[in-house]
């Protein structure tokens, strides 16, 4: 998910040629108060404007306690945007909250139904929280890190091993699990250092995280080689689903591939790890 | 329609930088300066026009500063110096 300013309309055009899975306009951190008016103006006519394919199109809205955050979610709903981003999430009410601002600019416009929600949790009380704020609603496809904020709130600071981090992590991606939905980690802002950026991103994913949030297109291929499977693990993921599928029809439950029993998790591994092949673009079918 | 002085955008790629004034209900002036003047000048004006007019605004001095914008962006940045120079908030649906 890369992160592109709301106010930068040369960012917002171009973003998409860099094939990110995921792209989320920022109203909230880097709008200034008093370019809130335009930078949601240009997020609006962008969305309905420009043709961003198949990449998913998020906007981070500010909180529904600041002047800007009902008006935030009227402008990006109209505009057909696919998810409405949180920030600061720290209690399921607020995830409720703005459910029902989401579903009375839907029900105007004859859309209900179509927009979904992922919180970013940035502080002590959100992660406590988490597991709740996953489940808030049936619209909530996905739980973040923000973790500035979140060591923050938590009187420390973000170290390059990310020890500080390490509850917080493993929190949101359990509570996600939990809810059904995704994970996505937060940024890493020191460009320059893309070895450390690596490690992190190895570390997130490790954790069983589904995805980075990034901020330049550079940090693009780093998350795609990280998170793509190895050509052995696809087809170690083929066998096991061709095997189950021969074992379907033969009408049978278990079936066993290269001597091994293959079981229910081991089919759900599979299947992910082809989903992901072909969502890297390495294969084009199971 | 009631309007003051008001602006909205910036000079950087890819934006363009609006400015209203009152035109004492003489229309609708554009002066329009442009780095694509040459290839989209009509095309920038009208979208000016178009953007001014769907928002009510018939009569306005319009001096805009374009640095290759993207029609969306232009209509974002209109419609955002139209909201600030009328004090009315809008949505163009």
């Amino acid at each position: 998910m890369m992160f592109v300013p709301g106010n930068n309309p040369g960012m917002m055009a171009d973003a998409h040629i860099y094939g990110p899975d995921s792209i989320m306009l920022d109203l909230e951190d880097s709008v200034t108060i008093a370019e809130k008016d335009t930078a949601r103006l240009l997020v609006y006519n962008a969305l309905r404007s420009v043709d961003y394919g198949d990449t998913e199109m998020v906007v981070r809205i500010n909180p529904l306690n600041t002047p800007y955050g009902r008006k935030d979610i009227e402008a990006v709903v109209k505009a057909g945007v696919h998810v409405i981003r949180m920030p600061k999430t720290e209690t399921a009410a607020e995830v409720e909250e703005v459910e029902r601002e989401i579903e009375k600019v839907e029900r105007e416009i004859g859309c209900l139904g179509r927009t979904r929600i992922m919180a970013a949790i940035e502080s002590a009380l959100g992660v406590v929280n988490a597991y709740a704020i996953a489940t808030a609603s049936p619209r909530m496809m996905g739980i973040a890190l923000g973790a500035e904020d979140y060591c923050a709130n938590l009187k420390t600071q973000r170290t390059p091993g990310g020890d500080e981090l390490r509850l917080a992590r493993e929190t949101i991606v359990v509570a996600a699990r939990a809810a059904g939905i995704d994970a996505l980690d937060t940024v890493y802002s020191n460009l320059d250092d893309m070895e450390t950026f690596r490690k992190e991103v190895e570390l997130i994913h490790t954790l069983g995280f589904d995805g980075k949030s990034i901020i330049n297109p550079r940090q693009i291929e780093i998350v795609n080689e990280v998170f793509a499977p190895t050509p052995r693990a696809i087809e170690k993921a083929r066998a096991i689903i061709a095997a189950i599928r021969e074992a379907e029809r033969r009408g049978s439950g278990v079936v066993s591939v290269n001597g091994k029993m293959v079981d229910r998790p081991v089919v759900i591994r599979a299947q992910r790890t082809i989903d992901l092949a072909i969502a890297s673009g390495i294969i084009s079918e199971a | 329609m009631g309007i003051k002085n008001a602006q909205a955008g910036t000079l950087e790629s890819g934006d363009i930088l609006v400015r209203i004034s009152p035109n004492d209900g003489n229309g609708i002036e554009i002066n329009l300066d442009s780095t694509v003047a040459y290839q989209f000048g009509a095309q920038i004006r009208s979208v000016i026009d178009s953007t001014l007019r769907e928002l009510g605004v018939d009569s306005a001095v319009v001096y805009a500063t374009d640095k290759g914008a993207l029609d969306c962006t232009i209509r974002a940045r209109v419609t955002a110096a139209a909201v600030r120079a009328t004090g009315r908030d809008v949505w163009n649906d």
